[in-house]
């Protein structure tokens, strides 16, 4: 059997990262229960209890606590992971700039949800777009499958020498934690393949004395900054090179940066994130049947944020509509926004309109989708609104 | 004498009791030892980048986590079968206060960590504001005397108890002055399977403001007075306490300090001074302080 057919099984969301974490061979696994994210790190301990994994599982008082012992256990040289969503990211803020200050390379999954208040335990991004500055990769993925292999993915993106910077995948929490999905579970040995031992250069260690997390003054402060600013930017290559890797060694690829979907040819582009590219493919496949020129550009890598990639792939667009789950108040949207300012100084000048929709877990339907392009058709001819609310329920304002 | 763990050149201020603290501390744990450090004056004074004070593997966070951070140093070093100690060396701020929770966590797991708190009884680093160790009457930067305030309202909050309600099977105070008990008690620490606690009265020069003489007589007069006892726990019961040949009276520390002056000075204090002294009077008759 190859690869291709090998292993496939319905499972849940959860454990099948779950598995992908186990088969990446974490030294220290440190977490915090929370909703949607919970049933992958009880997946995990169950494998730690099973004897199927061989990681020190850590339960901590917070989710502050859990990403904090992660500090400490990868400046040892372990392989760190840890998941969380919503409030226990927000909750991490403080940790999550210290983990990229001191180049740190951890993998987190992100189940995400909505921010409280009103409390919502439901899926959206504002959670990790919130945290798009901190520091970490962020990476978001489609479905149940690309969690799995992106997860992989991310820890050899993670630890390579010249990168070395924490990277999120990002997965909407319930649409893909809690659903049950046929996906390839990947294989060990084929992940040893692919992912070698972390040895990082340093470590704490009595025999080589170092100093980690020294504070800096304004004469160095700007240039640890820049050099993870440059990190990130190198990292798109990597990004790149570590999907066809991995699609040489497991035979998937879902693009590196970036994916398009009957993009070719498209007038009406369709630009967004993470789950919602499912619907969105179904609302083009019906609208091609009608003739329209409807195409997706699936934004995996949302930091470092791929802006040469994006001109590149947008350049014959008539007109970019993005579709969000997150919102800046007072401002419109994180992709959207960015979307803007990458073409700002580019010689391209296509109408680019915003939406955010599928807040607090509110279903984003094929009618939805159609009604975004409609917009967007009508935007050729003049914009007539910049950003707005799709799906607002008017009536009950 | 061996080279101090410790370098000089560090930037802690003449008169502080924190740098004799830790080398004392490092001195009796030896080289192989991993420290970790909160935010605070011990990170600020010994690691400006590209400096570092340290000649054993250091590592700081952020204020509220050393312990979690050493909890995850001391996972790694287990799996890794190797024994070598982690210390976690922070202020009263992140001990008493903000790094609570992380504490907490970290003692209840049952991690093999000496965690060391230099107290010196309020957030020095950030301009002398209280803290959850200032004692009762201590005039801070947010407990000021004034007409209607005699300083801190409230006593010391008591961090011995909370890690011996966490079972920590050895805890103790210990005194900047005190040097040999305070190297016996990091030693004996060390030993335990598991977490560990020793509170240090280490005096802060500024924020206590002394002259920079007298920080280890102070230090000695804290403990004379019965105002700071040394005790040791051990799985739960006081094993030890050091024996006071003749109580002073706690005017006698109290005066010497520019941060209780304002009960010597206003008018009507003299009652303040009789809680002071009716304190340490329990601590002799609680612990049995003086035969």
């Amino acid at each position: 059997m190859s690869e291709k057919t090998a292993n496939m099984k319905v499972v849940e969301g959860s454990y099948a990262v779950a598995h992908a974490v186990m088969r990446c061979r974490p030294d220290v696994i440190s977490a915090y229960p929370i909703t949607p994210q919970t049933h992958i790190v009880e997946n995990l301990s169950q494998m730690v209890a099973d004897g199927e994994l061989d990681s020190e599982f850590l339960t901590v008082d917070s989710e502050f606590s859990a990403l904090s012992v992660l500090v400490g256990s990868s400046a040892m040289g372990a392989r760190s992971y840890s998941s969380t969503t919503s409030q226990g990211l927000a909750l991490m803020y403080e940790v999550l700039y210290n983990v990229s200050g001191m180049r740190l390379p951890v993998v987190m999954n992100v189940a995400n949800r909505a921010m409280g208040a009103p409390l919502n335990i439901w899926n959206d991004q504002q959670d990790a777009i919130g945290a798009r500055d901190v520091g970490w990769l962020q990476i978001y993925v489609e479905d149940v499958q690309e969690a799995v292999d992106a997860t992989l993915q991310a820890y050899k993106i993670a630890e390579d020498p010249a990168i070395r910077m924490p990277v999120m995948v990002c997965m909407d929490g319930f649409v893909l934690t809690h659903v049950y999905e046929p996906v390839h579970l990947l294989d060990q040995e084929l992940c040893d393949q692919f992912l070698p031992p972390f040895r990082p250069a340093d470590v704490l260690d009595p025999a080589h004395p170092k100093t980690f997390g020294a504070f800096a003054d304004p004469s160095t402060y700007t240039e640890f900054r820049y050099q993870q600013f440059e990190a990130q930017l190198k990292s798109q290559d990597l990004i790149e090179k570590v999907a066809r890797e991995f699609e040489q060694t497991f035979g998937r690829y879902y693009g590196g940066l970036l994916d398009g979907y009957h993009l070719d040819d498209a007038e009406v582009v369709l630009v967004t994130l993470g789950s919602v590219v499912g619907t969105i493919k179904d609302a083009i496949d019906a609208m091609r049947a009608e003739g329209k020129k409807v195409g997706l550009l699936k934004v995996r890598s949302y930091r470092p944020f791929p802006v040469q990639a994006l001109r590149k792939a947008l350049k014959n667009a008539a007109v970019i509509a993005v579709l969000e789950k997150d919102v800046a108040i007072g401002g419109e949207a994180g992709l959207v926004t960015d979307l803007k300012a990458a073409f700002y100084n580019s010689s391209t000048r296509t109408p680019i309109i915003g939406f955010t929709g599928g807040l607090g877990g509110r279903d984003i339907t094929v009618r939805d989708i159609r009604k975004i392009v409609a917009r967007a058709e009508a935007a050729r001819k003049g914009i007539e609104s910049e950003f707005e609310f799709l799906d607002l329920r008017t009536e009950i304002l | 004498m061996e080279k101090s763990l410790l370098a000089p050149g560090h930037r802690a201020c003449a008169g502080c009791a924190m740098p004799t603290t830790i080398k004392l501390v490092l001195d009796s744990a030896g080289p192989n030892t991993i420290v970790v450090s909160p935010t605070g004056c011990l990170e600020v004074t010994t690691t400006p980048f590209p400096e570092s004070a340290w000649c054993v593997p250091w590592i700081h966070s952020l204020f509220e986590n050393a312990s979690a951070v050493a909890s995850g140093v001391a996972v790694m070093l287990k799996r890794q079968k190797k024994d070598t100690n982690v210390i976690v060396i922070g202020g009263d701020g992140s001990t008493f206060d903000i790094g609570m929770g992380s504490n907490s966590g970290m003692f209840e797991r049952g991690h093999k960590v000496l965690y060391v708190c230099y107290d010196n009884e309020a957030y020095m680093n950030t301009g002398v504001q209280r803290s959850g160790s200032t004692p009762f009457c201590v005039h801070t930067t947010t407990t000021p005397s004034g007409s209607q305030s005699q300083g801190n309202p409230r006593p010391k909050k008591d961090m011995p108890a909370i890690a011996l309600a966490h079972r920590v099977p050895y805890v103790a105070t210990a005194s900047v002055a005190y040097p040999v008990d305070l190297r016996k008690k990091v030693k004996k620490a060390l030993q335990v399977d598991g977490p560990s606690y020793i509170q240090v009265n280490a005096p802060c020069i500024t924020g206590w403001t002394f002259d920079a003489g007298t920080m280890i007589e102070l230090a000695r007069l804290a403990v004379e007075t019965g105002l700071w006892p040394l005790l040791e726990y051990e799985n739960g019961e006081l094993t030890s306490v050091k024996k006071i040949r003749m109580q002073k009276p706690a005017a006698e520390y109290l005066k010497l300090q520019g941060r209780y002056k304002h009960l010597f000075k206003k008018a009507g204090c003299a009652g303040v001074l009789d809680q002071i002294q009716a304190m340490a009077d329990a601590n002799i008759a609680k612990y049995n302080l003086v035969d």
